[in-house]
């Protein structure tokens, strides 16, 4: 889209608005429009279309949170919109989910921790070092394999799980948190080299040169002078990362399956949902139980999370 | 025999309890060490190796270029492409890799019954979901902008895109919840059904409805990265572009219509190509929701089911290659379209 295009559009438009722009113009002053037009569409109609849109991106969430909160037997008896008329609250639900030995989620988010955190590290940290490598050190075929990584982006995770598999069966790891670490490691690598690329190749190159000049290496130069300034970008990506590990099914769901030992809470979650498919009780628990910790993250970090997001959003 | 008088025996037993350690870990305690140990661990080797290539003083170039991007390269060497070339090939083997089959699967998968439901499905996701949640969001952007609420409406919208598919599965699925006529309803909206003196239906049973009920989560979650975007990009329009629209009395629906739109087409080109990829790899939503029965079966989900639950290798790898296929036009327009993005801003 160039300004060309745009300036074509306002006078098509123009053209079409001309009659009520006279009858507008006649009896307002210049500011009172200006002032009127950077309302906006902040109409009453405008108002009820943002507040019904708002309404139903939130209800549903909000109904299976207050049933979580409501008595087992109350929540097959009656709609979770009757606790305004009669309220009764419990924690026996959260009680039962976290810590009943047939459920037990406590076990689940052990390993949802245990998953997310190494997988965020280290995949952040060794395609740091490969941007900077991309970015800064000159060497024969680094814009080829750039190019190549870049386009690796391509490849749906799906066309990989069976041959990793095979090959994790093999080392006879497969029962451990190797596969998930290993797998959302190189999963997340391209999306990571090219982000963090662009974000080093923002930084002035003078910067580096000085250093360079005052005789630092390049391990110098990317810890003290790169690494200090890539701060927020890292913390958009590991944000990033940190949510699509955490909410993951399909990796987890593939190289742990339903075993205690390494599923993490999403799987159990899904596997809930086909054999206690009717106990809402223990569903809505359980998925606030799974939603709270990315929820915290989101809300706290918000800001980076959207960084992150306008930089680059071609994974998943 | 104490393992302490053999050297030998004594390392074979110390290997044993590493690779305990590291491949078994039974209690939540010895997990968290475990995921401590690892980092840990891996931030030595790292700083290990570059130190060591570090330490000369006039280090060769190759070495150092290796030592940072060499990782990288071969983990993806290893975890994506030598994958996908083994796909490609499995894709033209029978269900267990034995026999060569040629096109065979591909063939299937084009022309019979189910898997024709399937293509049919997932067309339809990929052509709803970016279509209803970039306009929804688009719309809300607009809405909401520069009024006093614009922090926290935006907040309510983007919410769904932290919470996982599998959560967003099980809040949609009690919002579909069904009871039989005459018993009170849990699931809302059977109860709006009700208050409008209609018979409660069973939202994600019957086909071919119960799709689009699906389609609804995946919009649901999608609205929000696209509102996110759009709104960045509308607060980017030039002042004096929207400064000129005003003064030719330009408001409402017309600057939406003349300004804003127009304004913004790459990133709404961008934002419908991203989320038409998330789509065609959606898989959570319809496994949690149907586990793809009741005809609602898409092609990612589908790839899983004659993966890991039917055994049949040669099809779910046929499957995945046909994800790949979709796949790349919408990412190569994307690209382009984000570079375009790129060259305005």
């Amino acid at each position: 889209m160039t300004t060309d295009n745009v300036s074509q559009d306002v006078t098509a438009g123009t053209a079409g608005v001309e009659s009520d722009v006279v009858a507008v113009a006649t009896e307002s002053t210049l500011s009172r429009r200006a002032r009127r037009a950077r309302k906006g569409l902040q109409n009453p109609f405008a108002s009820l279309g943002a507040i019904v849109i708002a309404f139903l991106w939130t209800v549903p969430t909000v109904g299976l949170l207050v049933t979580s909160f409501r008595p087992e037997a109350d929540i097959d008896k009656s709609g979770w919109w009757t606790v305004f008329v009669r309220p009764s609250f419990t924690l026996d639900n959260y009680r039962t989910a976290m810590f009943d030995g047939q459920v037990s989620l406590v076990t689940y988010f052990t390993n949802s921790i245990v998953i997310t955190l190494p997988a965020v590290v280290i995949p952040i940290s060794i395609a740091l070092l490969a941007a900077y490598a991309f970015a800064w050190i000159p060497f024969k075929g680094r814009d080829v394999l750039f190019v190549a990584i870049f386009a690796l982006q391509v490849v749906p995770i799906q066309v990989t799980l069976i041959p990793l598999l095979t090959q994790y069966n093999q080392w006879g790891i497969s029962n451990s948190f190797w596969p998930v670490w290993l797998s959302h490691t190189m999963f997340a690598l391209p999306l990571a080299i090219f982000l963090l690329h662009n974000f080093m190749k923002e930084i002035p190159a003078s910067l580096v040169e000085a250093a360079r000049v005052d005789g630092a290496g390049h391990v110098k130069i990317f810890f003290r002078v790169l690494l200090p300034l890539l701060v927020p970008a890292i913390a958009s990506f590991a944000i990033f990362q940190f949510l699509w590990v955490w909410n993951d099914l399909l990796v987890s769901l593939t190289f742990a399956g339903g075993r205690a030992a390494v599923a993490p809470l999403t799987v159990r979650l899904a596997e809930m949902v086909g054999t206690r498919g009717s106990d809402w009780y223990l569903l809505s628990a359980g998925a606030f139980v799974a939603m709270i910790v990315p929820m915290i993250v989101f809300l706290a970090l918000q800001r980076y999370f959207v960084r992150g997001l306008l930089a680059g959003s071609v994974k998943g | 025999m104490s393992p302490f008088q053999d050297p030998q025996y004594y390392f074979s037993w110390l290997f044993g309890e590493i690779r305990e350690f590291f491949l078994h870990a039974p209690t939540p305690g010895h997990k968290l060490v475990l995921m401590l140990v690892v980092i840990v661990l891996f931030v030595a080797v790292m700083g290990l190796i570059l130190w060591l290539v570090d330490r000369p003083r006039r280090a060769r170039t190759w070495l150092v270029a290796g030592a940072f991007a060499g990782p990288a390269l071969l983990l993806v060497a290893f975890g994506l492409v030598y994958p996908a070339i083994e796909t490609a090939r499995g894709s033209f083997f029978n269900r267990n890799g034995s026999e060569f089959v040629g096109l065979d699967n591909y063939a299937r998968a084009l022309t019979e019954g189910d898997f024709q439901i399937v293509l049919r499905n997932t067309v339809v996701w990929v052509f709803l979901v970016p279509v209803l949640s970039t306009l929804i969001g688009l719309v809300y952007a607009v809405l909401v902008d520069r009024t006093r609420f614009e922090k926290l409406a935006k907040t309510l919208v983007f919410l769904p895109m932290a919470i996982s598919m599998v959560g967003a599965s099980i809040i949609w699925k009690f919002v579909y919840e069904h009871r039989g006529a005459g018993n009170a309803q849990i699931g809302l909206l059977n109860q709006v059904l009700v208050w409008l003196k209609l018979e409660p239906q069973q939202f994600l049973l019957s086909p071919p409805l119960n799709t689009f009920f699906l389609i609804a989560v995946m919009v649901w979650i999608q609205t929000g990265f696209a509102m996110t975007v759009l709104s960045a990009s509308i607060k980017a329009i030039p002042d004096d572009i929207v400064e000129a629209a005003r003064l030719d009395g330009l408001s409402g629906f017309g600057m939406f219509r003349y300004i804003t739109v127009p304004s913004i087409r790459p990133a709404l080109v961008v934002v419908v190509t991203t989320i038409a990829m998330a789509t065609l790899k959606v898989f959570d939503i319809v496994r949690t929701m149907t586990a793809g029965n009741f005809q609602t079966s898409v092609v990612a989900n589908e790839f899983y089911t004659q993966s890991f639950r039917m055994n049949d290798k040669g099809m779910g790898a046929a499957l995945a290659v046909i994800l790949f296929i979709l796949v790349v036009p919408l990412i190569v327009y994307n690209v382009r379209q984000m570079r375009k993005v790129e060259e305005i801003r």
